[in-house]
């Protein structure tokens, strides 16, 4: 099975304010925020660890919920910020912009 | 509500400064006639100080971030500490007069992720906005440094300040505005010099003008609504506050003393005395100006605009009260709608007048 590979794109801005994740792409000014889940997907987006691992490690242990629907709602979700240009999204690894920070 | 009004409503409930203006400098290769600044360094932050301050922005919580002065590329440093900016993941709008932008630092721009860039434009002739800015040629060079901004992609913004100079102006800068594909705004506000010097109010635009102003549908696109008389007060409405000022905003100056804004210049503490998030959780100011709800204001609670008007708490300390009256915003609540305010009907005048202003100054220059 291919893998998919995330990182965050260099055009955003984020911030956690009350447990909650503010994301804002600076191109177009779409504005998120993420819930625990989704902040534990883009925190760990790397570009070089597999989203499967990321969601094994990451998600299921952390937040007890079951792997293959977990599965399905990370690569929806992956999906969807892709579309803003606020993740990138590819079949081989990629670079992180960001690889020391952690807002 | 959007979602953004959302948030900044939840940080201003929790007491989290989400936005800051950072002025890195007061110098400036342009001398407006209205700037309110001096253009000397009087000790501005170093590299490292003002690395460090963005480090404890991002600590406390902070997500937007303004830099401003001043002209911010006067700073040879300035790419390093918007580098550092972007790499600590703020939200960067930098405001500046682009004359100093050529082809390379609008790539660098781009390239490090800004989200917008205002720049000031006067007039569309040169004649008036190279008079204002005092400097020749100034309009074709910032008008050539937002076309390179535009063609990286980035959003610009034109900023037009209003006064007795250009007063004919604005519909020219709006379309030119159109023109450069970039957003237009308007601001009538002129504030005093930075050491006390009111003469420069003499350029605030008259008040039947603002009338003009404020009925212009191009300028207003919800111009009914705008210039609707007050809705009657109710007893919620004075549970509310001024302004995001000292709740979820503040503003830092090149010699890293706080304040609640640019506009408000109440010193509450110096940042390489203290670190930032002890000044704003402890100093006894920011605690004051949280504090003020609008039923506390006793001129303003009685007032039929208390609900609508733009009171800037900042412009009425400098008046002499963080409590009473912005006579800046009555007049413009006054020909917005024709209504009088509580402050003319208390000074029986049948249209605001204005009374002297201070204004910031350094507190490492105050005796």
């Amino acid at each position: 099975m291919s893998e998919t590979y995330v990182a965050r794109s260099s055009a955003i801005a984020a911030r956690m304010l009350a447990g909650e994740m503010m994301v804002m792409n600076s191109m177009d000014s779409t504005f998120f925020t993420l819930n625990e889940v989704a902040t534990a997907i883009w925190q760990a987006a790397d570009g070089r660890t597999p989203l499967r691992e990321i969601v094994r490690t990451r998600i299921c242990e952390q937040f007890d919920i079951d792997p293959e629907q977990a599965e399905k709602d990370a690569e929806q979700f992956v999906a969807e910020l892709s579309q803003h240009g606020i993740l990138l999204v590819s079949p081989e690894p990629l670079g992180d912009p960001h690889p020391q920070e952690k807002p | 509500m959007s979602l953004l009004s959302e948030v900044g409503q939840k940080a201003f409930n929790l007491g989290v400064p989400l936005s800051v203006h950072l002025d890195v400098t007061y110098r400036c290769n342009e001398r407006c006639v209205h700037c309110y600044l001096d253009h000397d360094d009087h000790g501005e932050m170093t590299t490292a100080e003002i690395k460090s301050v963005l480090d404890q922005l991002a600590e406390a919580g902070v997500f937007f971030l303004t830099f401003s002065g001043g002209e911010v590329f006067l700073r040879r440093d300035f790419f390093e500490l918007v580098e550092h900016a972007r790499r600590l993941l703020f939200n960067v709008k930098i405001k500046t007069n682009a004359v100093m932008i050529h082809e390379a630092e609008a790539k660098r721009i781009r390239a490090l992720g800004v989200d917008t860039i205002q720049i000031s434009v006067y007039s569309h002739r040169p004649e008036v906005h190279d008079a204002i800015t005092k400097l020749p040629g100034s309009l074709k060079r910032t008008i050539e440094g937002i076309r390179l901004l535009k063609e990286q992609g980035l959003k610009v913004t034109i900023a037009n300040v209003l006064m007795n100079w250009n007063l004919a102006d604005h519909g020219e800068v709006q379309k030119l505005a159109a023109e450069l594909g970039v957003h237009y705004t308007l601001d009538p506000t002129i504030t005093p010099k930075i050491d006390g010097d009111t003469s420069i109010l003499e350029l605030r635009i008259p008040g039947q003008e603002l009338r003009e102003v404020f009925t212009n549908a191009a300028l207003v696109p919800n111009m009914e609504e705008f210039c609707a008389p007050p809705k009657p007060v109710t007893g919620d409405d004075l549970e509310g506050y001024s302004c995001s000022a000292g709740h979820s905003f503040c503003y830092i100056s090149p010699y890293a003393d706080v304040f609640p804004c640019v506009q408000f210049p109440l010193p509450t503490g110096n940042l390489r005395q203290q670190k930032f998030l002890d000044i704003w959780n402890q100093s006894p100011e920011f605690k004051e100006v949280r504090s003020i709800q609008a039923r506390d204001l006793p001129v303003c609670s009685s007032c039929a605009h208390v609900t609508s008007c733009t009171r800037c708490p900042g412009l009425a300390y400098m008046e002499g009260s963080m409590r009473g009256p912005s006579t800046a915003d009555c007049e413009k609540s006054f020909y917005r709608t024709g209504v009088p305010t509580a402050n003319m009907l208390a000074k029986g005048l049948d249209k605001p007048t204005f009374t002297t202003l201070i204004q910031i100054r350094p507190l490492a220059v105050v005796s």
